[in-house]
């Protein structure tokens, strides 16, 4: 077995060997770094595929899971205390081991399709050539979006390398390696095409600024998580998972008083704060209110960027960790009163479940739509880790990823038909307005017969985005976390049913939208798609996002549950913990009740935007039926205003009038300029110091030294016998000091 | 048999009388001949001592050897130079020959 860790040292460093070479070898030809990632993700694909299935034929993995590992930080006591660096693949392991090289390998496949074509606006300044002034006054020209495709490709496999190291690192400190450098790839590839612009709109949000916003906000979440681990270090001595977490003695240790001596936080345990704490990096990575802003601006990057980073893999990191991190925050959970991270999980997670999926209801943007989708999606996650549906929440987290990077891949696909649509459309004579959006759905409509491919994968996803019963994964899963919310926590159930409604309904409004009906522009009329790259990984996923869910079907389920062979994905999942979770005994309450609320989601939304679809010029009809609310959904609450007015614009005060004009240019610039008018007026005063002291030392030296020497130079007088006698005198000058010392004194 | 310090004595005036050659006399061969003379005076004061103090090992008489072979050899130089300096300036005087200065 000792080959295991060099097979899952491989998985990762492949991708992160492509990034390398790209950069430095390959970056000047698109075709070679295409090659050079799609080989790094094969390699990868395999390897994982390798490693899976040796993890899939150990018995007993949850007691012995494959590990490997050597000492990276010789620290203190050498075997104890140093920090190391290995692999585990655990039950929990080996499921992120099957979804995240599947989804990036198909997100790779799909990118080197996706970035082959496009363009888009760029400011220019000065006096270069522009192609048009929009009503801003800005000089704008088409910028060529293939032009950086290397370096996205190098961008995508370093973000593939940091998640696969996250997934299977096997300590808290090597998954916040990965963690952080997905942080740098996120902001990397949100501003990857940095110099666009929107015409028209100067006030829109642009992808650099999209860039920083992520990254400052998921590092708000990052340093408390990092306070948490440095804190879990130093009472645990380790971080490893399976000492902390497989080790009843290390988390009863933990579970003792954090802060006896404040009465205001005397009931929370060790466990419980570093919990919390590193449920904070969750909130900011997973973006989970009240730091959710971030993910919907992320869709700023291209779409395989949004697939991979902002739904199937970074996004699913934080429920990741918080999954892994579960007997730590359950610790001294005895299965009913919720431990304080448990609650604070199931609160954040189910009010972003349903906060999110409200917005996502009035959304035009067709990724705007997703993205509030996946933070609602994420919430349902959190909220199951909260109740303590530890299996539901890493299932659902598996076929999450899997539908959800489908749907992201296609809507890119129906971006890019509509795009060119509207070149062709261009050379048929139409005319666009510079600020026309190909990702408006209300620019959109009749896609279906266009890109027929794209709308029946689309529809698989959001079939299962909307726990579609028995044929779809996300039924599966969502389920799950339905039942266990309905048999532990009534509130929070009512409010995951009542998101889960809402989810049913936008997927409709959005299906409609795009495909049904007749085309509302002549962009939509004359789409197109029929790149097989950008194809191929859609029918993969969509096999997946159908029968994937099939390996947690619950042994109660009728005829299902006999024929698929007993929840195989509980079992195994399960025994991940030290105490395998009870599987609920099957009831027939919430799976009716959530049949229910999907199907009535989906009808609703077939009935207002499938049978009557909009015309052009069209208004959506939710705008009527809600009224101002509408208004407040579409301006997502108005968030981003308000974090603007609280904290993006006093920073800004602060920095322009107290740090810069106040602190650098007064006090620093002052004080500075001071010393220099002081020392100035001092050596004025001093020239004449300079001129006779110092000036006058140094030449007396040299002239007294020139003086010495010729008065000395008739030593030198070319005789030898006065040489001879000079040298006998002394001689007899040390001799007579010699006799004297010895005999006389 | 005669004492020791006898040895010493006229080694000792013959040292003196070398020096003072060395220092006092104008033809360079006569100072190259003072130096000779020193030597000698020193060879005698080696294998006297050599004689009174440690007959039974060889070292006396080996420093003198050297010494003989040195002096030869420093006899030959010096004449060649004297001969090579009388041929460019057709002088032997020591005080003469001082252009080796300031």
């Amino acid at each position: 077995m000792e080959n295991i860790g060099l097979i899952a040292f491989l998985i990762p460093a492949s991708p992160l060997l492509a990034f390398f070479i790209i950069l430095l070898f390959t970056r000047h030809s698109k075709l070679a770094s295409d090659i050079v990632a799609m080989v790094a993700i094969l390699f990868t694909w395999v390897l994982a595929g390798i490693l899976l299935y040796l993890a899939l034929t150990t018995p007993h993995l949850g007691e012995e899971p494959l590990t490997a590992g050597l000492v990276w930080l010789p620290l203190g006591d050498a075997v104890t205390d140093s920090l190391r660096m290995g692999v585990l693949v655990d039950p929990l392991g080996a499921v992120m081991l099957f979804f995240v090289p599947l989804t990036a390998t198909m997100i790779f496949i799909y990118s080197t399709g996706y970035m082959a074509s496009g363009s888009y606006w760029t400011e220019v300044t000065g006096e270069g050539d522009h192609d048009a002034v929009d009503t801003a006054g800005r000089k704008l020209k088409k910028f060529d979006a293939t032009a950086w495709k290397a370096r996205f490709m190098a961008f995508i496999a370093l973000f593939a390398g940091a998640m696969l190291i996250l997934s299977l690192a096997d300590n808290l400190l090597l998954l916040f390696v990965g963690w952080e450098i997905m942080g740098l790839c996120s902001y990397l590839l949100i501003g990857f095409w940095h110099n666009r612009v929107y015409a028209n709109q100067p006030k829109r949000i642009t992808p650099m600024l999209a860039g920083i916003k992520a990254f400052m906000t998921t590092r708000v979440g990052d340093m408390p998580m990092l306070v948490g681990i440095a804190w879990l270090y130093s009472f645990t001595g380790t971080l490893n998972f399976r000492e902390i977490l497989y080790n009843p003695e290390v988390l009863e240790g933990l579970n003792v008083l954090a802060f006896p001596n404040v009465p205001a936080l005397a009931g929370v345990t060790v466990a419980g704060a570093i919990g919390i704490l590193l449920f904070m990096g969750a909130i900011g990575k997973s973006a989970q209110f009240p730091l959710h802003t971030w993910l919907p601006d992320a869709m700023e990057g291209p779409t395989p960027v949004s697939a991979m980073i902002h739904a199937a893999t970074m996004v699913s990191a934080g429920v990741y960790m918080i999954i892994r991190m579960f007997p730590l925050m359950s610790a001294g959970w005895d299965g009913h009163a919720l431990t304080l991270p448990m609650q604070v999980m199931a609160s954040v997670g189910a009010f972003t479940a349903l906060f999110a999926a409200t917005i996502a209801v009035a959304q035009c943007d067709v990724k705007k739509v997703l993205a509030y989708s996946t933070i609602s999606q994420l919430g349902y996650m959190v909220a199951a880790v909260g109740i303590g549906a530890y299996v539901a929440a890493a299932f659902h987290l598996m076929t999450h990823a899997i539908f959800k990077a489908l749907l992201f891949m296609g809507s890119g696909s129906i971006i890019h038909a509509v795009e060119h649509g509207e070149e062709h459309a261009h050379h048929h004579g139409h005319h666009f307005p510079i600020d026309f959006d190909a990702q408006d759905m209300f620019n959109m409509g009749g896609l279906w017969k266009r890109i027929p491919v794209t709308a029946w994968t689309f529809l698989i996803g959001g079939l299962a985005l909307s726990g579609f019963p028995f044929v779809t994964a996300g039924f599966w899963s969502k389920d799950e976390i339905l039942a266990d919310a309905f048999a532990h926590n009534p509130t929070v159930f009512w409010v995951l049913a009542a998101a889960a409604f809402l989810t049913a309904f936008y997927t409709m409004r959005q299906i409609g939208l795009t495909f049904a009906g007749e085309p509302r522009t002549h962009a939509a009329e004359e789409a197109t798609q029929t790149d097989w790259r950008m194809n191929l990984p859609l029918v993969v996923l969509a096999f997946f996002a159908v029968f994937a869910g099939y390996v947690g079907v619950h042994e109660g389920f009728p005829v299902l549950g006999k024929l698929l062979g007993g929840n195989f994905f509980h079992h195994f999942v399960g025994s991940t913990l030290l105490k395998e979770p009870e599987a609920l005994a099957f009831s027939w309450a919430p799976v009716l009740l959530s049949i229910g609320i999907a199907l009535s989601g989906l009808l609703i939304g077939w009935l207002v935007y499938v049978r009557r679809p909009l015309q052009a010029e069209d208004e959506d009809p939710l705008k009527k039926v809600l009224g101002p609310i509408y208004t407040l959904l579409e301006n997502k609450y108005y968030f981003d205003e308000l974090y603007d007015l609280i904290f993006v614009r006093p920073s800004k005060w602060v920095s322009e009038q107290i740090v810069y004009l106040l602190l650098d240019k007064q006090i620093i610039d002052g004080f500075l300029h001071f010393v220099a008018r002081f020392f100035e007026w001092l050596a004025f005063r001093n020239k004449d110091f300079d001129t006779y002291v110092v000036n006058g030392l140094g030449d007396s030296v040299a002239e007294g030294i020139g003086k010495t020497s010729d008065s000395f130079k008739y030593v030198q007088s070319g005789r030898i016998q006065q040489y001879m006698a000079i040298a006998i005198a002394g001689v007899l000058m040390l001799v007579g000091v010699f006799v004297w010392a010895l005999f006389l004194r | 048999m005669i004492p020791l310090h006898w040895y010493l004595l006229v080694a000792a005036g013959m040292f003196a009388l070398g020096v003072y050659g060395v220092l006092a006399r104008r033809n360079m061969v006569a100072i190259i001949m003072s130096i000779e003379l020193m030597l000698n005076a020193v060879n005698i004061n080696l294998v006297a001592f050599w004689r009174y103090m440690a007959p039974e090992n060889l070292n006396g008489q080996a420093f003198a050897i050297f010494v003989f072979t040195v002096a030869a050899a420093e006899a030959a130089v010096g004449l060649a130079l004297i001969i090579s300096i009388y041929r460019a300036r057709e002088t032997v005087v020591a005080k003469e020959i001082d252009m080796l200065k300031w």
